[in-house]
């Protein structure tokens, strides 16, 4: 009897817990639903911010500086984390491939600020400021673990009866890779990659002491940028109302583009695989 | 898989210039090699960053050995460096989140892997890896203009009231500090610890549930003293992880930790951790000294870190081998 | 089926007429196929290893041009081994060593290059193994990889009527090759390989994964290719070896027991244990 109410009860706690982790998702967006949607207007996204304690005045170049991160990121990370997925998932013998996956996971478990790091040490101190190339050479980095993971990951699911009929037909290994493993896997890869910049145009610890900050606009890649979730930390702790404000605004339009993106993303990918698996 | 008998290996390419050259007639060893590349870069941005931050920290590393872990002052005018507050909060937050986040994780885990209906537990996972994407400059966001108020008004004055003989909870309560950073950090890391735990559960084999019900246990007592026990080692790996997360977590944590240098036994006491006061004064460190010391603490992060992920990655993947039978248990 | 393609005569000329292609050998130069029956493969004492396991033992052999070579045998015989030397497809995989020699038209196969090789000695498989891709670029995909761009309709009709798959697929050339059914699938594979117009076509149990009804069409699919292409075909199923193929070996543990013409191997096998394989004693 007593074992039946301690079974009913540790059960229903667990149910709670669960409930518990759920319930702050929902909470967070709510709350900033609420709060930030009321400050969301078209100057938002197409002003400058104004003078330090005037109102109004918008987020555009914090906007535009974060595009212009994620290209930078997805320009150094995506290629590397591609290619060596290929070589892992194609062409690795035993000791070169374990080193590199290795590497890959210890990389991606490095905190972000150590990583922005090593970004200020490669790019900002040979340059003498901060700069957006500083900035997207930390995310890069940042990228490359995540999509290099998953596109070995994904070519290494291609069924090898695919790999031979290619060969079968006077394919070489290049050619059966490019034509045939690549284009089957193309949509877990994809989806590996779009995950991996979504989750660096959230990041602001490695922005802080490489792209920096930057309250115009920013011409060109060698200057500091504003960005996104840098004006987010910036105005969230400084002292005007109008800025908390904009604060909520910001991440609002921040959480909104990475929930989407990872909410299409991992839905389109669960629609399963281009090929037959046997 | 080679096509051709003599295609080149890795090792091939290392020696002999006019060797490199004669093989690279082939289109696949040009691809090869340029896939290779690719992955040695990897290695190389990662061999790099390593180096750079032995290097950037030296002269703080000769200047004050290992005092700099046991020193408590921090004062970049004077020129004294020393890592103990930050060292300290970085523990104290984090297990202070550990605390919070363990149980709700691994209750949660369970209700996924054992009680709940296959599709309901995936939509929960699916909800629990969405909280794993918010970024951390939200969490600071709700934390500072939601958790920072409600913690100064509401709950740590009961929290004095109730548990105040215990130095833990003793103090003015300014609503930031060291448990509010460890509530904000707990929250960020259970999606970590529930899918992970929910993983390691899952792959606890089918037969040693049904073993203990066929004895008669209740659905519990199977769970807690059968499949949780065989995947303790697999759980222990996700809090390893979550614990990585958490030393490493930086912007949530600087926004409600107070960001002062004090170490303090009351949990309501601002201070500081090593990520925060990288975030706040890696900038403006002005001085040679003064970035050696931040970098040297960067160092002792990324050490930490490593350690951390290695132990979780080897826990994790013996319990997984176990459950499918490669192991034995 | 197909009046392209009139069903072969004995006269050497009528079957250079139907499969004159110009096929390279290691000078470069290029001549006219051989006459039916005459000698398309040469298998001469090979050994094979799978690692330190000695799989094929001083394996000789004779592929006839235009005749349909049947490879017998009990699992694990070493059937199929043989039949992936004749295209090089073992060196896909790790730790395989081929020794002796194999000749297709007079030439080494190991020193032509395997992907050209691979061009004139196709391969269909056992279970059919379509790209993702459409039945239209299935069927190009050789022809894309040896360099022909731009539309391809005609080769892909030719391909697939050779395959006697075209009525079928015809109206929907653009959808996925998966949609097709297994005997279909098969099908494709088949025009697949057809469509680089290979010398020799090796079928590695090309019906097990299907039923009667689609085997047969393919087992009539084999007559009709038989006039324009050479066939080697490894079966499990010695009623089919006896249906479609001319001259069958048999194989044994690695080893090659007896290779004759179909019928005097069927009616009086000159071996006991090849007797003993036919009659259903063991296998």
């Amino acid at each position: 009897m007593w074992r039946k109410t301690l079974n009913a009860t540790m059960l229903s706690l667990t149910g709670v817990c669960m409930l518990i982790t759920v319930s702050v998702l929902f909470f967070i967006l709510g709350y900033l639903v609420y709060n930030g949607g009321k400050d969301l207007s078209w100057n938002f996204f197409t002003r400058l911010p104004a003078p330090v304690g005037e109102v109004g005045g918008g987020m555009a170049n914090a906007i535009v500086g974060s595009l212009k991160l994620l290209l930078l990121a997805a320009l150094f990370g995506v290629p590397i984390g591609l290619l060596g997925g290929v070589y892992l998932a194609e062409f690795g013998g035993r000791t070169v491939p374990f080193l590199v996956r290795y590497t890959a996971d210890l990389l991606n478990g490095v905190p972000s600020i150590v990583i922005g790091i090593f970004a200020y040490a490669l790019v900002v101190m040979p340059m003498h400021h901060f700069s957006t190339l500083a900035g997207g050479v930390a995310l890069g980095i940042m990228v490359i673990p995540t999509v290099l993971r998953n596109t070995e990951s994904f070519l290494r699911d291609v069924p090898s009866s695919l790999r031979e009929g290619s060969f079968a037909l006077g394919a070489n290994k290049w050619k059966m890779v490019a034509t045939v493993v690549l284009p089957a896997a193309s949509r877990g890869i994809l989806t590996g990659v779009l995950l991996a910049l979504a989750r660096v145009a959230g990041e602001t610890a490695p922005l802080l002491f490489t792209a920096f900050g930057n309250r115009y606009w920013s011409p060109g890649w060698m200057q500091p940028t504003s960005s996104l979730p840098v004006i987010i930390y910036t105005y969230a702790t400084g002292p005007y109302e109008d800025w908390h404000r904009q604060a909520w605004a910001a991440g609002l339009v921040l959480l909104g583009l990475v929930l989407v993106t990872n909410i299409l993303v991992r839905t389109f990918l669960s629609r399963g695989t281009s090929y037959e698996r046997s | 898989m080679a096509t051709t008998p003599n295609a080149a290996t890795p090792a091939d390419f290392t020696w002999n210039p006019r060797a490199l050259l004669r093989r690279l007639r082939g289109a696949d060893e040009i691809a090869h090699l340029i896939t290779l590349i690719a992955a040695a870069t990897l290695l190389l941005i990662t061999v790099l960053l390593v180096y750079q931050l032995w290097v950037l920290s030296a002269e703080a590393r000769t200047k004050f050995g290992w005092s700099f872990f046991v020193t408590r002052t921090w004062d970049p005018v004077a020129g004294q460096f020393g890592a103990l507050p930050f060292i300290y909060g970085t523990l104290v937050t984090s297990a202070v989140a550990l605390v919070l986040a363990v149980p709700l994780g691994v209750g949660g885990a369970i209700f996924l892997a054992e009680l709940a209906p296959p599709r309901l537990s995936s939509s929960l996972t699916f909800v629990s890896d969405l909280l794993a994407a918010v970024p951390s400059v939200i969490y600071g966001l709700l934390g500072v203009f939601l958790l920072v108020p409600i913690m100064r008004t509401t709950i740590q004055p009961a929290l004095k009231r109730s548990l105040g003989f215990l130095p833990l909870f003793q103090g003015p309560a300014y609503g930031i500090g060291f448990l509010t950073a460890g509530i904000v950090l707990a929250i960020m890391i259970v999606p970590f610890v529930l899918s992970v735990s929910r993983e390691v559960l899952l792959a606890v084999a089918r037969d040693q549930r049904e073993a203990a019900l066929a004895l008669g246990a209740t659905k519990w007592e199977s769970t807690w003293k059968v499949v949780v026990p065989a995947a303790r080692i697999g759980i222990f790996g996700s809090v390893f992880l979550a614990l990585a997360r958490a030393l490493g977590e930086t912007m949530a944590v600087t926004m409600v930790i107070g960001n002062n240098p004090r170490i303090s036994a009351s949990l309501f006491s601002p201070g500081y951790s090593i990520a925060a006061v990288l975030a706040n004064e890696f900038s403006e460190a002005s001085g040679n000294l003064y970035l050696s010391a931040l970098v040297e603490l960067g160092l002792v992060l990324f050490l930490l870190t490593f350690i951390l992920n290695g132990l979780a990655r080897l826990l994790i993947v013996v319990t997984t081998a176990r459950g499918s039978g490669v192991l034995p248990t | 089926m197909n009046a392209a393609f009139p069903l072969m005569g004995n006269s050497g000329a009528a079957a250079s007429a139907t499969s004159s292609k110009s096929r390279v050998t290691a000078e470069g130069s290029t001549t006219a196929a051989p006459g039916a029956g005459t000698l398309r493969m040469k298998v001469t004492r090979i050994n094979f290893y799978y690692g330190k396991n000695h799989a094929l033992h001083n394996v000789s052999l004779d592929v006839a041009t235009n005749r349909v070579t049947a490879l017998i045998g009990p699992s694990g015989c070493g059937k199929s081994t043989l039949l992936r030397t004749l295209n090089r497809m073992h060196e896909t995989l790790r730790h395989t060593r081929l020794e002796g020699e194999i000749a297709l038209d007079g030439v080494d196969i190991l020193t032509l290059d395997v992907t050209s090789l691979r061009r004139q000695v196709g391969m269909v498989f056992q279970k059919p193994n379509p790209f993702p891709k459409s039945i239209y670029e299935n069927v190009a995909y050789g022809l894309r990889i040896n360099g022909h761009k731009g539309r391809l309709d005609d080769a892909v009709e030719k391909s697939l009527r050779r395959a006697a798959l075209w009525d079928e697929v015809k109206d929907k050339l653009h959808k996925s090759a998966y949609a097709l059914s297994g005997g279909q699938q098969q099908r494709l594979c088949i025009a697949r390989a057809l469509a680089v117009d290979p010398e020799v076509l090796l079928l590695d149990e090309p019906c097990s994964a299907l039923d009667p009804v689609n085997t047969a069409k393919i087992e009539e699919l084999l007559f009709e290719l038989k006039p324009s292409c050479t066939l080697v075909i490894v079966t499990h199923n010695m009623q089919q070896a006896a249906r479609v193929s001319d001259s069958t070996a048999f194989l044994l543990n690695g080893e090659l027991i007896e290779f004759s013409p179909t019928r005097q191997m069927f009616t009086t096998p000159s071996d006991p244990r090849t007797e003993a394989y036919i009659t259903g004693r063991f296998g």
